[in-house]
């Protein structure tokens, strides 16, 4: 077996890993606060990604365009909560299904509007466009590495704000107890809103990151979507822990196996079958995982605690 | 008589005179649009047993419509170019026993894991399930993958050509009449019952002695061999498959018009898609942006007007 190409691909998985991280975070605090099933989540993912596209060819430079469109985006995220989703957190989830999939048509047509239907290309700051070598013979793009690294800033930013400080401390008691919360005089209203933001930012965030390497398009926001919610009904819908575990493992499984796959399977069956079965397999690969597990654990692998 | 009675025996009336009369009267085209609009009826009706009637909120529906399409699509490619003997055929028998039976299966295995979970869980499962299916046709090369397929000839059946659009059309109705009464009959039986008590008060059921879990898997069955008929049917209108047939956004389609027409009622569905169908057209042939104004109106819908049209139709006191 080429070891290089699994180191590779191993880092690739750990990178689109950190990136589901990022949306299904957003997700998932959103549902685990607000019992709100956002739909047009991989729509601000997408609308992120044209921002911040446009302002690198503004502002020239992709890093400043970043630090941009992170509040811009985190806005766009308050706007939908007082515009759309506030009204709709008393409604049972097929409403909340509904009119965010309203909301994802009215996103989409807009970019269309605003951007075109072609996509974007995002170029990178010269020194982020090269290559590093890790070790003797190993050569990966310094992009994917800062992908990687930010992604587990996030993620360990996140830790430390949901259990070490006071907004966390809302976040998690809100998980819990609702009615609590507001009856203790805390101002659910706007928690719900920053959390909302938040999630916006942390969705906007991915898809900033991954617009240069594959381009800020209409159609990225339904395609990670999905991914995003196998996710988090993989790792328990409204745990963190849950969606960073699931997110790494969904993100390894599939990047490894659309690779390897077809080495696998022509080890027990012959090759002309391997190279037929084995793409199929691996597109529904993640879809047959989940539905494993949740055979066995219908809530998903770290439950949140019963409300 | 009640109100609704009465507009569901209008509607039903008017969906079997006006596409002959526009036929006759030279409008082809509108012949098209009803036959896609009773085929969308078909399958709406269907999921509106398990999301309206049962409470199950599937967000994969229109995975047994690509089941069912290609159900036609593989035979006929098989028989017309040769690959895989059993599975070729011409014959409309055989397409739509396999549309059925693959659908029933299918929502026989993805039902049996869906319906351990529930709320949320059960919607984003379903989902999941659906772009399975999806990335699956996507996957498959030798039937076009994601440029989809072409059906080279339509399903034989005796006595009628599906050439002919009229007859198609006639089917399509006929299919879209015995759903519904199907349908209905299905939910005023004791079975039907069970079901929706189990939607209102699931522990109150199984406390009762009823094992509520197996009355869902059949009614969820049900449904998916349901539309996956109605998948046939679409893949002999269209005579072209693709993925994108089944993709999430066309589940999304399918429960907005149960919602919109009114859930948990015999003629929402058809009413629900017939508005649906005709926006569409509408809005689309106005400006290419008519995702936008669409959206709108969804949220708009959602947001402000509960129960759906059949809900305004029957009024306040008309219960």
């Amino acid at each position: 077996m080429d070891y290089t190409l699994l180191f590779i691909q191993t880092l690739n998985g750990v990178q689109l890993g950190l990136l589901l991280f990022l949306v299904a975070s957003g997700l998932t605090l959103v549902f685990g606060i607000l019992d709100f099933v956002n739909l047009a989540h991989g729509s601000i993912y997408m609308v992120g990604a044209f921002i911040c596209a446009s302002l690198t060819f503004i502002t020239g430079n992709f890093l400043i365009a970043v630090l941009i469109s992170l509040p811009i985006i985190g806005l766009v995220g308050y706007l939908i909560e007082r515009l759309v989703a506030r009204t709709l957190y008393s409604r049972n989830h097929l409403d909340h299904v509904l009119g965010t999939f309203g909301l994802i048509l009215v996103l989409d047509t807009s970019v269309h509007l605003i951007w075109g239907p072609a996509g974007f290309a995002v170029p990178l700051p010269e020194w982020l466009d090269g290559r590093v070598e890790l070790f003797e013979g190993v050569v990966v793009p310094t992009f994917r590495l800062l992908i990687i690294g930010v992604g587990l800033a996030v993620a360990a930013g996140l830790y430390w704000l949901v259990n070490f400080t006071k907004l966390g401390m809302l976040i998690r008691a809100g998980a819990s107890n609702r009615t609590m919360v507001s009856a203790l005089g805390i101002d659910i209203s706007t928690l719900f809103a920053l959390v909302f933001a938040l999630g916006a930012m942390l969705a906007g965030l991915a898809g900033m990151l991954i617009s240069p390497i594959t381009e800020a398009s209409i159609s990225m926001g339904g395609e990670i979507i999905i991914t995003a919610f196998v996710v988090i009904i993989v790792g328990g819908i409204g745990s963190m822990k849950g969606a960073f575990v699931a997110a790494i493992v969904i993100g390894l499984i599939d990047t490894l196996g659309r690779s390897f796959l077809d080495d696998l399977f022509k080890l027990f069956m012959s090759p002309q079958a391997a190279e037929t079965s084995a793409p199929a397999v691996s597109a529904m690969l993640i879809y047959i995982i989940m539905a494993v597990i949740l055979a066995f654990r219908p809530q998903g692998l770290f439950p949140p605690r019963v409300r | 008589m009640k109100r609704t009675t009465w507009v569901t025996v209008f509607v039903m009336l008017a969906l079997a005179i006006l596409p002959p009369v526009f036929l006759w009267t030279g409008n082809a085209f509108y012949v098209d649009l009803a036959t896609r609009l009773v085929i969308l009826a078909i399958a709406a009706v269907s999921l509106n047993l398990i999301l309206g009637f049962g409470g199950m909120v599937s967000f994969g529906h229109a995975a047994y419509i690509g089941i069912g399409a290609y159900a036609v699509g593989i035979p006929v490619y098989y028989e017309t170019y040769g690959g895989i003997d059993a599975l070729a055929s011409y014959g409309g028998a055989f397409h739509i026993l396999l549309a059925v039976g693959v659908s029933a299966l299918f929502a026989l295995l993805t039902g049996v894991i869906c319906l351990r979970t529930k709320g949320v869980y059960f919607i984003m499962i379903t989902m999941a399930f659906g772009q399975m299916i999806y990335y699956l046709f996507i996957s498959m090369e030798e039937f076009g993958g994601d440029d989809g397929l072409v059906i080279d000839i339509r399903s034989e059946l005796p006595l009628v050509s599906l050439d002919n659009p009229l007859q198609l059309y006639a089917i399509a109705y006929i299919a879209l009449v015995i759903a519904m009464l199907m349908v209905r009959t299905i939910v005023n039986s004791r079975f039907g019952m069970v079901l929706q008590g189990a939607r209102g008060n699931d522990e109150r059921l199984v406390t009762l002695g009823y094992n509520t879990y197996l009355y869902r898997l059949t009614a969820y069955v049900i449904s998916g061999a349901m539309c996956g008929f109605a998948g046939a049917l679409l893949g002999n209108f269209t005579t072209f498959i693709s993925p994108d047939m089944m993709g999430w956004s066309r589940s999304g389609e399918l429960m907005f018009m149960v919602i919109l027409g009114g859930s948990a009622t015999t003629l929402g569905p058809v009413l629900g898609s017939a508005v649906f169908i005709l926006m569409e057209e509408v809005l689309s042939s106005i400006t290419i942006y008519w995702h936008l104004p669409f959206g709108l109106m969804l949220m708009g819908i959602v947001l402000f007007v509960r129960g759906g049209l059949m809900g305004l139709i029957k009024g306040k006191g008309d219960k």
